[in-house]
């Protein structure tokens, strides 16, 4: 008889074909169909880019490119910061010893993730609307900021965690004061946590459709609330070439921050 | 190292001792004020009276709460009984999210499982591989679903091609395609887990269990699954908690039949129609029924860690 | 050498880390250009020690002062100290040289200076042809030696060394030893040297201070250590001993009457702190030899254990405790067969009457 091996069971291998059938089927075929020449969104009539340029010059142009625009820089100032304020608190919460008020620092951190995006998209809103915030291109930066604090803590934290602290201490033995210590050799060590920390916290907000649709105000649009604004009106070519697009970036990002977690692996 | 020495290398290090507060102070700001603040003031709206063109009049009553769960007639002077619209509403959630959190089990142990049996070589495109989509726009994947599953799209395309159905089903603005929306959504967030779990599962004890006698099945029920169970549960509240309060795939697959909390919530903030005391009173009820989840999972985690 | 000024005063040094006191007011001093170690079994307190001596630990009370200076409240990047870490601690990111630079740095060189000192501190520890690499390129003795040469590259008044031996294998650590003692003689700094290892100690150091739960057990030359252990303690933990329960008659300076078990009443040396009564006599295994016209123990033989160089003979007194004997192995050796009674000699002052 054959050596059984224990780590396989029967139908685990189909099952995963099957979940990758899942989770790619449909976005394949939405890619497949932006190329359709065909005005029919469902009947094929052959390959064409006339969606793409519909999508950059078109009668909607303008509205996606705003669209665009604020998303991008959204997700920019967003991710930025958070990855600057999830350095501080990882720093506080792996670095600093003792202090008052650490354990709730680290429930608040994760607070974002516990909330249900509906949930805060209201208290934003009630919120900004009670302390008279104009709803705009600010309020959303802010509502973004929030949640991809956590998204950016989570690889920060993790990676400082792995680095020990005594090549800090033996900074500090070598007459480096603790912000050169940092500066000089924990965040050099820290790249890789910081640059996937930015990247996730980054496609976090530039995903966001729900809150951002309650902060935004009125006129103000992003990629998401646009598509899904468009798409309330039946799904039309332009907007498959678009999510390709997006797809585009997002399959771009991953593959970005997975090669930089295998650089950084490799250096250990 | 010598024994006593907390300094060392480790989680309790304290080079920067003295700077906690003040390094923590940016999420204090941030989150403090533009989350735990909103969440305590939209508390404080779920007991205020409404205004009917959306907004608040600040005069405390229990009027949204009362109108959720109790029926009183059309001119509120009849005798009150259980009013089962809203509480039908959240009980087709939960109902929901449940059976989309079972099957994204169903399919993601096994899934997680063998790309984590994978060699290391192949081991991380795998990963790769699911990781993709958990990256990909939430709203682009729903109308990706959307597009798939019409009357006239590819997937009934492909069924009359195969000579399985003759006119196409409806699926959309079915509780079916909520479902399926769901599932799709949240899968990626069962595998990653349960894949972290099984990745640190020492396989000497499959062995171990071989060797006594269990063949393969045996050991996943007796051995295996106790052992990723942390990563299972992560994976399952990861999935039911924002399948509960989800709004995309309701609103963009399902129809007035499937309506589920996160539309409920929504449409009281939109429009003229809006009652905000009664939005942000289903968003409370909602917020403690995840509450409640986590707290349960937190208490079991901490009596399973002693 | 003990005319040297003092480089480390550690003056009642207390540390404490809630209820747990690792430190119960140590105090030591450690000469200028010594080779001084501290040496105990994990949990002593020694790694500790050094760690408030390089300002890495807060002192719960107690003093530190180098050179005369009180250095109790300086941070560790304003002591003139440096370290050579357990795991090395080098920055991965960073050359070899730009490591062995970066205290220099620091300390305000200007980048050519502090690149000449870098290279001429590389020549010391032979790793000039390494220069530009990154330390995962390096092995682990070669690592070592870095560590070595960015710790003593700053001219530090005092070397402190975390078991720097100790993830190096076997044989490479007994090169190390060697080499680690020369550079030390020729830079004339003072080290202070972190080990749990007893031989580590005897062969390098000029003077051990043995450690335990958290106090000072005994210090004194490597020689004074193994020869006369003040407590059972020391004893037992440098070398191998017997410890054996004896009752003391009386006790005269640094000289002491005993009866031995088996009744033989005989003079040692004694410990300070002997006091009459019951006491521990320490007896090394191989300070003994066979008496055939009997001597001052009797023991049955129980088993044997061949070494090679040796024979150690597993044996009881008639009181039933052990006694472990050494044998020198030779042409003429025999071994004696289970169940064989044996006279012992003990060697004339190898017994030692200690303090508890």
């Amino acid at each position: 008889m054959a050596k059984t091996d224990i780590r396989r069971f029967a139908g685990f291998r189909a099952t995963t074909w099957l979940c990758l059938l899942v989770l790619y089927a449909p976005l394949v075929i939405v890619a497949i169909y932006s190329f359709n020449a065909s005005t029919s969104i469902t009947r094929w009539g052959g390959f064409s880019l006339k969606w793409y340029v519909d999508v950059f010059s078109g009668p909607e142009a303008p509205k996606f490119r705003a669209a665009a625009i604020n998303s991008f820089a959204i997700a920019i100032g967003a991710a930025t910061c958070a990855t600057i304020i999830a350095t501080a608190a990882a720093v506080a919460m792996n670095r600093a010893g003792r202090f008052r008020g650490k354990l709730a620092s680290l429930a608040l951190i994760n607070l974002p993730l516990m909330v249900p995006e509906i949930v805060t998209a209201v208290a934003s809103l009630i919120f900004f609307i009670t302390i008279g915030f104009k709803t705009g291109l600010l309020t959303i930066f802010v509502a973004h900021l929030v949640f991809c604090i956590p998204f950016a803590y989570l690889p920060i934290a993790a990676r400082m965690k792995s680095v020990p602290d005594m090549f800090e201490q033996a900074a500090m033995d070598l007459y480096a004061t603790p912000w050169e210590a940092f500066r000089l050799v924990l965040l050099p060590l820290m790249v890789p946590g910081i640059l996937s920390g930015f990247l996730l916290a980054f496609i976090i907000s530039l995903d966001d459709f729900l809150i951002t649709n309650f902060v935004k105000g009125a006129g103000i649009e992003t990629l998401p609330t646009a598509i899904f604004g468009s798409v309330k009106q039946g799904i039309k070519p332009n907007i498959m070439a678009i999510s390709t697009l997006l797809l585009g970036v997002s399959v771009v990002l991953v593959t970005l921050s997975w090669l930089i977690g295998r650089a950084g692996q490799n250096k250990k | 190292m010598a024994g006593v020495a907390p300094g060392g290398s480790g989680s309790g290090s304290d080079i920067y001792r003295g700077n906690g507060p003040r390094l923590m102070l940016p999420v204090w700001v941030f989150i403090g004020i533009f989350l735990l603040l909103p969440v305590i003031l939209m508390a404080v709206y779920s007991f205020l009276t409404k205004e009917f063109r959306g907004g608040v009049i600040w005069d405390f009553t229990l009027a949204a709460y009362d109108q959720f769960f109790l029926n009183r007639g059309l001119f509120g002077d009849e005798p009150a009984t259980i009013e089962w619209t809203y509480i039908g509403i959240f009980w087709r959630s939960i109902w929901q999210a449940g059976l989309a959190t079972v099957f994204c089990l169903l399919i993601g142990f096994p899934t997680a499982w063998y790309v984590a049996t994978r060699p290391a070589s192949t081991r991380s495109v795998w990963l790769f591989l699911i990781t993709i989509p958990y990256w990909v726009n939430l709203l682009i994947r729903t109308v990706s679903m959307k597009f798939l599953l019409r009357d006239t799209g590819p997937l009934n395309e492909f069924l009359m091609w195969t000579g399985l159905i003759s006119d196409p089903l409806s699926l959309i603005n079915t509780n079916f395609a909520v479902q399926v929306g769901l599932f799709y959504s949240y899968l990626p967030f069962m595998v990653l887990p349960i894949y972290a779990a099984v990745e640190r599962y020492d396989f000497s004890l499959s062995e171990a269990a071989a060797d006594l006698y269990c063949n393969n099945w045996t050991t996943l029920r007796l051995v295996i699954l106790p052992a990723v169970k942390p990563g299972i549960v992560a994976g399952c509240i990861l999935v039911f908690v924002p399948s509960l309060g989800a709004f995309l795939a309701p609103d963009l697959l399902g129809g007035a039949k499937t309506f589920m909390i996160g539309s409920l919530i929504e449409e009281q903030f939109k429009g003229a129609a809006g009652n905000w005391p009664f939005g942000a009173a289903a968003a409370m009820i909602l917020l403690t029924l995840v509450m409640v989840v986590l707290l349960i999972h937190a208490r079991v985690q901490v009596r399973e860690d002693r | 050498m003990s005319q040297k000024n003092i480089a480390v005063d550690v003056d009642k040094v207390v540390k404490r880390y809630g209820s747990v006191t690792a430190l119960h007011g140590v105090s030591l001093d450690i000469r200028e250009g010594e080779f001084f170690t501290l040496l105990g079994p994990s949990g002593c307190g020694k790694t500790t020690l050094l760690r408030c001596i390089a300002g890495f630990e807060d002192v719960s009370d107690g003093r530190v002062r180098l050179m005369g200076q009180d250095i109790t409240p300086l941070p560790a990047h304003k002591r003139p100290v440096n370290t050579v870490f357990q795991q090395y601690a080098l920055f991965p990111h960073m050359t070899v040289l730009e490591n062995v630079s970066f205290g220099l740095s620091r300390r305000g060189w200007t980048a050519r200076d502090a690149e000449g000192r870098a290279k001429q501190m590389l020549k010391l520890v032979q790793l000039s042809d390494f220069a530009k690499r990154k330390p995962g390129q390096l092995s682990g003795g070669q690592q070592q030696r870095v560590a070595l040469a960015r710790a003593l590259a700053p001219e530090p008044q005092v070397l402190l060394l975390d078991e720097p031996l100790s993830a190096l294998d076997l044989k490479l650590r007994q090169a190390v030893r060697v080499e680690l003692k020369q550079i030390q003689r020729e830079t004339g700094i003072a080290f202070v040297f972190v080990t749990h290892d007893q031989e580590e100690a005897l062969t390098m150091s000029d003077r051990i201070a043995v450690m335990s739960a958290g106090h000072v057990q005994q210090i004194g030359t490597p020689r004074e250590i193994y020869e006369a252990p003040v407590n059972r303690f020391v004893a037992d933990f440098i070398g191998e001993t017997n410890l054996l329960e004896v009752a003391v008659r009386q006790v005269d300076g640094d000289r002491a009457t005993v009866v031995l078990p088996g009744g033989h009443v005989v003079e040692v040396p004694a410990a300070s702190g002997a006091k009459v009564g019951t006491g521990h006599l320490s007896v090394r295994p191989e300070r003994m030899s066979t008496a055939p016209g009997g001597g001052d123990l009797t023991v049955l033989v129980e088993d044997h254990v061949y070494l090679g160089t040796d024979i150690q003979l597993h044996a009881r007194l008639d009181d039933g405790a052990p006694l472990v004997v050494r044998i020198q192995n030779g042409a003429a050796a025999t071994i004696p067969a289970p169940g064989t009674r044996l006279a012992l000699d003990v060697e004339a002052g190898a017994a030692r009457l200690l303090a508890d």
